[in-house]
């Protein structure tokens, strides 16, 4: 089981320095290889650390975080473990490092000591998977927070990780921006098998994934298909956490006595639904 | 407005001077400053300004450029001018009144001070003019890492260089939010005499400081999860290469300094 898992915990435990209680206690989950899987929560729940314990930027108290088969508390695995885990951070402008957007795709390449040559190829690559070969000599403070978040991913794309993750990626950028960063990494998810761990407070965003784990205090209180966890509504709500408007729509209705069934998570699964409860003979016709 | 601080003093043209390896440059400015300094007649400044002319043509660079570069040095050299001229005692007497005395060995000698200076600074930023910031840092670290033997930071350095260029006009798009930001509660950063004004700037840098710091924490966890472990081991994109047109303008540098020794050991004190 261990050995087919992109990255498990086991019962990893943290707790920040200055900190009173533990900002993650006792996780235990495991991420299969080519999954999308979203972790949702809100400010403070810890799901920040969670990105940075499997990025091996931080060790955990307890436990073990096994990265494509390396525990990151071997410190000689370390660059392995980041090469093949690659992490996007909330703000676009401080994780751009060189003045010009190929520089910056670059940046990876140069610190794991890839040959010249082989570097232009595929920055090249990775830029184009982004579609951001058109901007490969501007300077990055010419770009959109959209735009920077897509260099960044092509960044790492550079490195060929196995995995991404988004640390809130889109917290910090325009509705389009947020479209345009979540279908690129969707894209790549799909088209290159690239695991994905994207952690959001954005249900929406959450809703597009494979499987859904939502974090508070520190905890995996939810776990399952989009349908699954949204079909938690008042937990979800008693965690401050929203669910779609569908799903709302449709729990309320279901307290209505109206015989809907759980899981409604779109406009187009809402409508299929009161279809067949206005006529049910339609189908059976 | 933005746009064009990044590149400093860089005039973004191409040409046969641009596009030398910055190494080079680095070391024939060095070069060019020497031969300022051996230079001890008006025949080797005027050699030395023909020099400067012909390089500026060469770069594409005008030539009002070059003057604006003296600008800020203009105080000085006005002043060097003046006490050479009042302080430089002298025989052949030709003005004199109170107690001011100007001699022939007085003025030629603050002629002689005042254009060594203006040559100095002018050939210096002709380098600036013609090699972006980037590339400074880059010849610069190559030409340092001798010295990392004495545990010199030469890398450290230039990424140092690298991350201050990157982040420029960031935080000047972030001055600009605080500023419109604190004026939009009634901040007044315009008037008063210097003093007020310093202390209106306070709330101006506090939040831009308390960011730059954030910023640094974020770029430093960022640069780490990306691999980035020193200098050692590192590859590059950008690498340096010498080309003939480097070896020529060494040639041509190699050819000014012998001429300028030359010029020091024949015309030593003939000003003239």
């Amino acid at each position: 089981m261990q050995h087919d898992a992109m990255i498990s915990l086991e019962n990893v435990s943290f707790t920040y320095e200055e900190a009173s209680s533990p900002a993650l206690s006792d996780i235990s989950a495991s991420i299969r290889p080519g999954e999308f899987v979203a972790v949702l929560g809100h400010n403070g729940s810890g799901k920040s650390t969670l990105a940075k314990l499997i990025n091996a930027l931080y060790t955990p108290a307890e436990g073990n975080v096994v990265v494509c088969g390396y525990n990151t508390r071997e410190e000689k695995l370390v660059w392995e473990i980041r090469r093949r885990a690659g992490m996007i951070f909330q703000n676009p402008d401080n994780q751009i490092v060189a003045t010009v957007v190929k520089e910056d795709v670059a940046f990876g390449l140069e610190n794991l000591g890839v040959p010249t040559e082989e570097m232009l190829p595929r920055i090249e690559q990775a830029l184009s998977a982004v579609r951001m070969n058109k901007y490969a000599d501007s300077a990055p403070h010419t770009l959109s927070g959209g735009q920077k978040q897509r260099v960044a991913i092509a960044g790492i794309l550079a490195m060929e990780p196995s995995v991404i993750i988004a640390d809130e990626a889109t917290a910090m950028l325009d509705p389009s921006g947020r479209k345009e960063v979540l279908d690129t990494v969707r894209m790549l998810n799909r088209t290159k098998g690239i695991t994905v761990l994207w952690i959001t407070h954005f249900m929406e965003e959450a809703a597009l994934a494979d499987r859904i784990f939502v974090v508070t205090d520190g905890k995996v209180q939810i776990e399952g298909t989009p349908a699954e966890v949204f079909s938690h509504v008042e937990e979800m709500r008693e965690m401050h956490l929203d669910v779609p408007p569908m799903t709302a729509l449709s729990n309320a209705l279901r307290m209505e006595g109206l015989p809907l069934p759980a899981g409604i998570l779109t406009v187009e699964n809402m409508v299929q639904e009161v279809e067949k409860l206005i006529c049910p003979s339609k189908s059976a016709i | 407005m933005l746009n064009n601080i990044t590149m400093g003093q860089y005039y973004p043209v191409d040409s046969v001077i641009h596009r030398l390896d910055p190494r080079m440059k680095l070391i024939l400015s060095i070069a060019y400053i020497v031969a300022v300094f051996l230079a001890n007649s008006f025949a080797g400044y005027i050699l030395l300004a023909a020099f400067l002319l012909f390089v500026c043509h060469m770069a594409n660079v005008p030539f009002r450029l070059l003057l604006k570069g003296l600008r800020p040095l203009r105080m000085i050299i006005v002043i060097t001018f003046l006490l050479n001229l009042f302080l430089t005692p002298g025989d052949e007497v030709w003005i004199s009144f109170w107690i001011i005395r100007i001699t022939r060995e007085s003025f030629l000698q603050a002629l002689f001070y005042s254009l060594r200076l203006a040559l100095l600074v002018a050939g210096t930023s002709l380098l600036t003019l013609t090699t972006s910031p980037i590339a400074l840092s880059d010849g610069m670290e190559v030409l340092l890492t001798p010295l990392k033997k004495i545990h010199f930071p030469a890398h450290e350095l230039a990424m140092m260089m690298t991350i201050a260029l990157r982040f420029i006009p960031t935080l000047l798009e972030e001055t600009d939010k605080i500023m419109k930001a604190q004026m939009a509660r009634g901040a007044d950063f315009e008037s008063g005499n210097i003093l007020v004004r310093a202390k209106a700037m306070v709330p101006l840098l506090v939040p831009l400081f308390v960011s730059a710091f954030r910023r640094a924490g974020d770029l430093a966890m960022a640069m780490e999860s990306r691999c980035y472990h020193g200098g050692e081991g590192r590859t590059r994109l950008r690498v340096l290469k010498t080309t003939r047109n480097d070896w020529i303008a060494l040639g041509v540098v190699a050819l000014l300094l012998t001429l300028i020794v030359l010029e020091g050991i024949f015309l030593k004190g003939v000003l003239f």
